[in-house]
């Protein structure tokens, strides 16, 4: 579904990614581990072109979307992605957030789109909160609302970039369990996170990547349990006390 | 001599020059300037943020990353004529433009008379303070905003209109308020081309009665009252618009 050629992306002269080749296949769950500072965040934001790279291409359902002749926001369109900070829109009510895009950009009636996103809220406990502002929402309902604002626009893929790292800790499990429903209803995910025994409970494939590569990759069972790479392990000896 | 007594006498014979003669035209004055200085202001602050490179195209043969040619491709000549009508604006004197303009008006466009070609200078002089107003107050507002409207599918446009300025607005239009108010003061140089402002009533009265100290604390007690006034209700609206 996406694929990743000898990604290169470099801030200044700090080389963050250095040849990156990816694969995620349709409903595959990919998690991205690895220390601060190497490479993560850029990579995903790569794959919806947040970050243009230096050089190599991604191929998006078949389409390279680095090139310029591409419409990249028809991509986009189905590409949902969640953010570290929620970046819930404040001016706009917990319904327009959702509906906003919808609206927007599918030109989709307003009747038609406040309907799905009712839809959408009632599935992550939102539904009463539809008529607020954005603003009143507590850290773990802003990031859930940013899940399902993504998920109005029916993306075939979701990149979830730290969706908790800036959440308070008695807000962690609500969000992550939302992720889980997704999941497992089969929706193609790619996730970078801190959370390690969720990305060990939800993904088919972990990523570990360090200084700007993919140093290992495998199952959970393999980067978790026997990790090859003594990087690696010494990531893992440090966030898994 | 100065007398209290004076200044009472002064404004019972004089009010209605000072108001209606005075007051009045420095509050067209103004709103004439920051009318069309919002609406120059608004172009101009989206030419300097715009993304127009016309010599893109030599970044994909510049190979050997070449500095004087990555500049080249990467020069905007909007961005680039937007700024330095600012910089020149802001760094000159606003009595200098004034002059410049009624000097210049004449010459190119005769059919404009002299209060309108001050009009015109205080329009494109406060263009430049407001454009820079709306450029901060648009990137004030958090870049994730931008990132998560585009992630979503929505254009460049669409995002400005539905996503950052509703959220900019908040900032910019307090600003402007005191943009009006620092305009209001500024047109008291216009009294200088006789112009029939604020400060050029003062200049009448003085003229008729000898009494320039009395005129002064009048005309400034009424400078006074409109921008202590404008200022409060600036203050009260940008808390309610926080408040939201």
């Amino acid at each position: 579904m996406i694929q990743t050629v000898d990604l290169y992306k470099s801030f200044g002269d700090l080389q963050v990614l250095k040849g990156i080749n990816e694969h995620v296949a349709p409903q595959e769950v990919i998690s991205i581990i690895g220390p601060s500072g190497g490479g993560k965040s850029t990579f995903l934001r790569c794959l919806n072109m947040l970050e243009t790279p230096d050089s190599g291409k991604i191929f998006f359902e078949g389409v390279d979307i680095t090139s310029e002749k591409v419409d990249i926001d028809l991509h986009r369109q189905k590409m949902g992605m969640v953010f570290q900070h929620f970046n819930v829109f404040p001016h706009l009510s917990v319904l327009e957030n959702v509906t906003l895009a919808p609206t927007v950009v599918k030109k989709i009636a307003k009747n038609e789109a406040t309907e799905q996103a009712m839809e959408l809220l009632n599935r992550v406990g939102l539904a009463e909160k539809a008529n607020e502002s954005a603003t009143s929402l507590s850290g773990g309902q802003k990031q859930r609302l940013a899940i399902v604002r993504a998920l109005a626009m029916e993306p075939d893929v979701m990149l979830f970039d730290e969706p908790t790292s800036a959440l308070d800790p008695e807000m962690v499990g609500e969000v992550l369990d939302v992720i889980k429903g997704l999941v497992k209803n089969g929706m193609t995910s790619v996730i970078v996170t801190h959370e390690m025994g969720f990305a060990k409970e939800v993904s088919d494939r972990v990523v570990f990547m360090d200084g700007g590569i993919v140093a290992e990759e495998g199952t959970p069972d393999e980067v978790f349990n026997h990790p090859q790479n003594p990087r690696t392990k010494d990531f893992l000896g440090k966030v898994l006390y | 001599m100065f007398s209290f007594e004076n200044i009472i006498m002064l404004w019972q014979d004089y009010w209605q020059i000072f108001i209606f003669e005075g007051l009045k035209y420095t509050l067209i004055l103004s709103a004439i300037a920051v009318f069309f200085g919002v609406i120059f202001g608004s172009f101009i602050a989206f030419g300097r943020m715009s993304d127009i490179r016309p010599f893109k195209i030599i970044n994909k043969y510049n190979e050997n990353n070449n500095a004087i040619l990555k500049a080249v491709a990467n020069f905007n000549p909007v961005s680039f004529i937007c700024e330095v009508y600012t910089e020149v604006i802001r760094g000159t004197p606003l009595l200098l433009q004034l002059y410049f303009f009624v000097f210049l008006i004449p010459k190119v466009l005769p059919f404009i008379n002299q209060f309108n070609a001050v009009a015109l200078a205080l329009s494109f002089n406060s263009a430049a303070y407001v454009s820079e107003l709306f450029r901060s107050g648009i990137q004030a507002v958090d870049k994730g905003q931008t990132e998560a409207a585009r992630s979503l599918g929505m254009n460049k446009t669409q995002t400005m209109l539905r996503v950052i300025l509703p959220q900019a607005i908040k900032n910019i239009l307090p600003a402007v308020g005191n943009e009006f108010i620092a305009i209001i003061k500024e047109t008291s140089m216009a009294s200088t081309f006789f112009v029939g402002d604020l400060m050029t009533s003062y200049l009448v009265v003085r003229g008729a009665t000898y009494l320039a100290l009395e005129s002064l604390i009048i005309i400034g007690v009424i400078y006074l009252v409109v921008t202590f006034t404008l200022s409060k209700l600036i203050g009260k609206y940008e808390r309610k618009l926080n408040s939201k």
